[in-house]
This record gives C-alpha cells, sequence and structure tokens, in this order.
C-alpha cells in the first residue's frame, strides 16, 4: 500500500511528510464517512449483529468488528489497524450503516465537563 | 456521576467519557516523551491523511496525480475509573500541518505547551493558537538535563503569557514531573469556571 517518495516532482514531500500512500483504494475511492467521527468517538460493535448477513467489502471490516468488541475510541482503531483516520471513518461508515456497530460521540458535557469530573480527573492524574 | 453512558445497543457495556488534552510545543521539545511518560499504555500512532483530493470534493477521479501524504499523531491514555479516560494527544510539530490542530483541539479540555528554553520562539506559535482559540493551556518548561536557563518568571515574560496563565518547570521524561503538570491544567480549567469569560 506505501510506495517510495516518488522523487523531484513532489518536492513538498520529504521524509518528515511521511510517506506516500495510496490509502483510499481501500475504500472505493470514497473520501467522505457518511457520517462524522470524534477521534474520541467510542466505537462498539453490536454482538447480537451477524456480519456474514452483509456484504463487506474489506478484512478491515471485520478487523474492526473484532477490534469493537469492547466500545474503543477511533483514535485507537485506527493505531491498531495502521489505518490513516480518513480511511477509518469511511469504514466506520459502512458498518454504522450496515447496523453492524453503535457510536458514542462525546457528549457536549466532555467539551465543558462539570466540576465533579474534573476534580475525578485531578485526583486520579494524582493517584496514577 | 453523570458522565456514564449506557450502551444504545442494550448490551449493558459501560462506555467510558473521553476527555481530550493536547501535547503541544516546538520540535524537539518532548511532546512524545511527556505522552509516553504519563500514558498507561504503550503511546499509540494514528495518521491522518493529506491530500488534495481529499479536500472539497468526492471526486477521486485523476487520483494519481493527486500528491498524497500523512501526518502522524502521537497519543496515549490515562484511565481515571471505569468511566472517564482522558486522551493525551501529541500535536503535530511543523506548521505546515497547523490545520490538522483543529480537529484534535475540538472539544479538548485544554493543552499542554512544551517550553523548551534554549529554542523558547518555537512554542510562540502553540500559545497564540491556543490564545486566539480561547482554549485553556499551561506551559511546562522542559528542563533538559539542567537546562532550566530562565525562571518561571522569564518564561512569562517572554512569552508575553496571560498572568492568570500557569507556568510550571518539569521534565518531560518524569512521570511524576508530567502528571504535576496535567493536574496544573485541569485546576487552571477548573479555575477558569469560575471567572466571567474574558471580553474577546
Amino acid at each position: 500500500m506505501r510506495a517510495d517518495p516518488p522523487g523531484a516532482l513532489h518536492d513538498w514531500l520529504d521524509d518528515e511528510a511521511g510517506p506516500v500512500v495510496r490509502p483510499y483504494a481501500m475504500t472505493g475511492g470514497r473520501v467522505r464517512p457518511t457520517v462524522g467521527f470524534d477521534l474520541v468517538a467510542f466505537v462498539h460493535a453490536d454482538p447480537e449483529a451477524d456480519p456474514d448477513r452483509h456484504q463487506l467489502s474489506q478484512p478491515e471490516h471485520r478487523r474492526i468488528l473484532r477490534l469493537a468488541a469492547e466500545p474503543i475510541s477511533v483514535a485507537e482503531v485506527s493505531a491498531h489497524l495502521d489505518l490513516a483516520l480518513g480511511v477509518v471513518r469511511v469504514l466506520l461508515g459502512d458498518l454504522l450503516d450496515a447496523r453492524l456497530i453503535a457510536i458514542h460521540e462525546p457528549p457536549a458535557t466532555s467539551y465543558y465537563p462539570d466540576d465533579n469530573i474534573l476534580k475525578a480527573v485531578v485526583n486520579g492524574l494524582r493517584a496514577l | 456521576m453523570d458522565s456514564v453512558r449506557s450502551d444504545r445497543n442494550g448490551s449493558g457495556q459501560r462506555v467510558p467519557l473521553a476527555l481530550k488534552i493536547l501535547i503541544a510545543g516546538g520540535f524537539g521539545a518532548g511532546k512524545t516523551t511527556l505522552v509516553g511518560t504519563v500514558s498507561e499504555i504503550r503511546p499509540l500512532q494514528t495518521e491522518e491523511i493529506l491530500t488534495d483530493a481529499g479536500i472539497g470534493t468526492d471526486d477521486l477521479s485523476g487520483v494519481e496525480t493527486k500528491r498524497t501524504t500523512t501526518v502522524a499523531m502521537d497519543f496515549g491514555r490515562i484511565t481515571i475509573n471505569e468511566d472517564l479516560q482522558v486522551y493525551l494527544f501529541g500535536t503535530p510539530g511543523q506548521d505546515r500541518f497547523w490545520f490538522l490542530w483543529d480537529e484534535l483541539a475540538f472539544g479538548a479540555l485544554g493543552a499542554v505547551v512544551l517550553a523548551d528554553t534554549r529554542r523558547l520562539a518555537d512554542c510562540f506559535p502553540s500559545v497564540d493558537y491556543f490564545e486566539q482559540r480561547g482554549i485553556p493551556f499551561v506551559v511546562g518548561v522542559n528542563c533538559f538535563d539542567g537546562a532550566q536557563r530562565f525562571g518561571v518568571d522569564a518564561v512569562r515574560r517572554a512569552l508575553d503569557l496571560d498572568p492568570d496563565v500557569p507556568v510550571v518547570l518539569c521534565d518531560a521524561r518524569s512521570r511524576q514531573s508530567g502528571k504535576t503538570v496535567l493536574v496544573a491544567l485541569v485546576e487552571h480549567v477548573a479555575q477558569r469556571r469560575g471567572e466571567p469569560v474574558p471580553a474577546a
């Protein structure tokens, strides 16, 4: 999936920029997921659902379902699959459309957590 | 605590509330080190694709002529309790990836700006970014091998910080020290709650 940087034509690509990829081959060229997924949204596979009843085009779909047997963050799905976030989001959109996963976006309370939550964080950090 | 959410699919699985903290600063300021020392998991890496094909269009025809690259972001996790987790995201160091920060910063509790006093100017852009967006932050002065050349007050003056922004000396390699910086940030966030929103 990865290729070496293609030389002089792409002079703004250097080692610092990371590898050149053609990442959206896996999603059939789709670059937009059907819904947004926050980095810290949690994905959870529906244990009742049967993936065999759906046309899942990529083995990565099933890898996501296995990872999400327990709730797992979008960022961690991306890291464990070694796939870029944009690709993961498209695949998650497929699984959501097929009702194979539930998605839990961070609630608005996480943007402005109340004092009890902040106290719990401080106490938790101190106890580490 | 109202952070508990039950899973909608009825399996009874508890879904934790995840708070985001950003670790920013110049290249080599110790961002990845800090994420690693306080994270309970080996730091993971996620990457975002930058492609002009991915901006504003779903049409990938001619994608073979598009330029695509990836930007890696390190992150770690701290479990506070079974309902509450803190994610630490190291921000990409290069200026040309600024626009990725917006996604990282969306909904973030706050940020730690790591400063290396040998290259203090490197953290100016981070300070500007968080100030402009009203995102609470603390400055952690990373003392590399006794490289503490300036005191807290000198750093505060050099960065022209608002008086309420905490500046703490730290060693990003030390877990205890990293925890102290994070605690300072969360306490700063809590303190800001009690104050009127500053005029724009």
